[in-house]
């Protein structure tokens, strides 16, 4: 048995040869440790008592009344940690655990993947070491303060804009380095093989119960799934239980940014054009003639990123998935506006798929995945608000 | 140059004789144009065998601060895939010229046109340091169709039943990557390289060439003496490319001091 390397022509492990054993070691772990009930038992109890699994599915009764239609949010807000990024981080940290790795490194664009993985790491008792932009530093400061609490190393990132592109690129460059004693826990399901197949698996959880608990509450199944798409995790752990339901529509809602036209967004499955090869794997991302990775622009950290997870291209190709890109400034409104009607504060990644619903009602029940809580987002909101 | 991309890089090889092949790593447009092709000549007249030029790429995984930043540069001042390998034109009716370039940029042009471009330039051979065996097939067909050797790295984490598949469809030489690491200067232990290289010449009738880390003249003559049959200096290099003044001036007189410890090296 062995785990999707490419979709379609997508996906690959483009890494340095220092790296490739390691990736066979991270499979053969992974196998190994998904096939024993042992292991599936110890997450499930720890996604139970210390995550708080399941989330809730809250069907918000002020949005469904603003835009016409029925609408739950799967709430990974509410998850220790405040996203969906514990879901990953924590199945990661203890196969770490199990292979025998006393360090782990993450990248972290936002903060809440970096928060996470500091969190499995102290809760597992191993070395973290977090990289981040600094320009990332700057406007996720509560999050940098919360990994050095939790003890972790946050390592600043001074190349190219300083932003989460960069962070992933120095936190591979660590694992070249120190491939023997560390595991890279990467955030999104994004990276060379097996990595996007591991992070889809272990963020699945937010579709299958979100699936479950609609079948349940409703008795139906939504007429549309809407999740935001940086690196794309939230969007195919929850896309991964509805895909073989052909009636379910899939939305990934991506980073406009200033506006596909300008150039300066965050969203390379929309803007199509040629895949390319960026941290270890071939998908859609930002790229000049020459194959130069651009950067890309989002007011959310989250989703400031030129590439892709490889199998939302071809979720994107076979049509199975559409993806729609919205700007800062309806993230922006949608973020205030969920706030406001919901009192439940989003981050600004979700807020591009709220962003979304609000502008194209279906009349039919939706599911939208609330990947997170905005918290660490105020300071730079509030900025921006000042700002206009 | 009717002869191959690949018997060119034997035959340089070969014409080093009993003293390790010396190959610089040059950056493409760093500081800029004119000047690489400068350094790229004074690399030549110290005493290179080979040349080893970067395609600076936005993203290099596999290199250390030095190379990054100096790709960086050379990108911010608008270096271009075509200006490189107007570099490497220049240079290669010299020595052999191995471009090193990142995946995503022979992809860019796409792998044949770009195997079909490095051929026109009259470089040698092609090394992609984030394309792996596995991912390797296309460009390695494209390369051979084109005269090109398609070099592939060995690390020291490399397994035996890797090595020898990487050996056996390598082209050109092995080049070893001495460190588990990015590239830099580091104090490196010799007494490490030797099984390393052993290994490596137990699965190929090609030469087999050290870099990653090696920094020192010391270090490039005990690579030699631990069996390298060429040493690729990087980061040094072009760290002294960087530091202002006369740059082909500086880094010809280095790669002289490498050139004059790997001849004292022989035995």
């Amino acid at each position: 048995m062995a785990l999707a390397h490419r979709y379609g022509p997508y996906g690959g492990q483009y890494v340095p040869e220092t790296l490739m054993p390691a990736l066979a070691e991270l499979e053969a772990a992974w196998l190994e440790a998904w096939g024993d009930d042992g292991f599936r038992g110890q997450l499930a109890q720890l996604a139970r008592d210390y995550v708080g699994r399941p989330s809730p599915l809250y069907e918000a009764r002020a949005l469904s009344a603003r835009v016409g239609h029925p609408v739950h949010l799967k709430r990974e807000d509410l998850n220790h940690t405040g996203s969906h990024k514990i879901n990953n981080a924590l199945g990661q940290a203890l196969l770490a655990k199990r292979m025998g790795k006393p360090r782990v490194i993450a990248e972290t664009g936002a903060g809440q993947h970096g928060v996470a993985a500091a969190t499995a790491a102290a809760l597992l008792d191993l070395e973290c070491v977090v990289y981040m932009g600094e320009e990332d530093i700057r406007r996720q400061a509560p999050n940098v303060q919360r990994m050095e609490l939790l003890g972790a190393t946050v390592e600043p990132v001074t190349a190219g804009a300083r932003t989460l592109k960069e962070a992933v690129s120095a936190a591979i460059r660590d694992w070249v380095e120190n491939v023997a004693t560390t595991h890279y826990i990467i955030g999104s399901a994004v990276g060379p093989a097996p990595y996007p197949a591991i992070v889809r698996e272990l963020q699945r959880v937010i579709g299958d119960e979100a699936r479950a608990q609609l079948l349940e509450r409703a008795g139906r199944l939504p007429a549309r799934v809407i999740a935001c798409v940086g690196g794309g995790s939230n969007a195919i752990g929850t896309f991964a239980a509805f895909l073989d339901d052909a009636a379910v529509e899939l939305i990934g809602v991506e980073a406009a940014g200033e506006g596909l036209e300008t150039g300066r967004h965050g969203a390379p499955l929309s803007a199509g054009g040629r895949a390319g090869v960026l941290h270890g794997s071939l998908s859609a991302v930002l790229q000049d003639d020459d194959g130069q990775i651009l950067e890309a622009h989002s007011v959310s950290a989250g989703l400031d990123y030129p590439g892709s997870g490889p199998e939302h291209a071809q979720l994107r190709d076979t049509g199975r998935v559409r993806y729609a890109a919205v700007t800062d400034a309806q993230a922006l409104a949608a973020f205030r506006e969920l706030t406001r009607l919901e009192g439940i504060i989003p981050a600004l990644e979700p807020a591009h798929a709220i962003a979304w619903l609000l502008e194209n009602g279906s009349g039919e029940l939706d599911l939208v995945c609330l990947s997170g809580r905005g918290d660490k987002d105020l300071a730079e909101v509030l900025t921006l608000g000042e700002a206009r | 140059m009717s002869d191959s991309g690949v018997e060119r890089i034997a035959a340089a090889f070969a014409a080093a004789g009993k003293r390790a092949a010396l190959m610089p790593y040059l950056m493409g447009g760093f500081p800029d144009r004119d000047a690489s092709v400068a350094i790229g000549e004074a690399c030549i007249a110290a005493g290179a065998d080979l040349l080893e030029l970067g395609v600076p790429f936005s993203d290099p995984l596999a290199d250390g601060p030095v190379i990054h930043a100096a790709a960086t540069r050379a990108l911010a001042a608008g270096t271009t895939v075509a200006d490189v390998l107007q570099v490497a034109e220049r240079l290669a009716g010299r020595v052999p010229v191995i471009v090193m370039a990142y995946t995503n940029t022979v992809l860019a042009a796409g792998v044949e046109r770009f195997c079909e471009r490095l051929a026109q330039s009259g470089a040698a051979g092609v090394i992609a340091p984030d394309l792996p065996y596995e991912e390797g097939g296309e460009l390695a067909a494209a390369a051979e169709r084109h005269g090109i050797a398609l070099v592939p790295l060995i690390a020291p984490t490399t397994t035996a039943e890797r090595l020898a598949a990487i050996a056996a469809r390598a082209s050109g030489f092995l080049y070893v990557v001495s460190v588990t690491g990015t590239t830099g200067e580091r104090a490196s232990d010799a007494a490490e390289l030797a099984p390393l290289l052993a290994r490596a010449k137990a699965a190929t009738q090609l030469p087999v060439a050290l870099g990653f880390g090696i920094a020192t003249p010391a270090q490039a003559a005990a690579a030699a003496a631990a069996g390298a049959d060429g040493v690729i200096i990087g980061s040094r290099l072009v760290r002294a490319a960087g530091e202002g003044g006369d740059a082909p001036v500086a880094v010809g007189r280095l790669v002289g001091e490498f050139a004059k410890a790997l001849s004292a090296s022989v035995p």
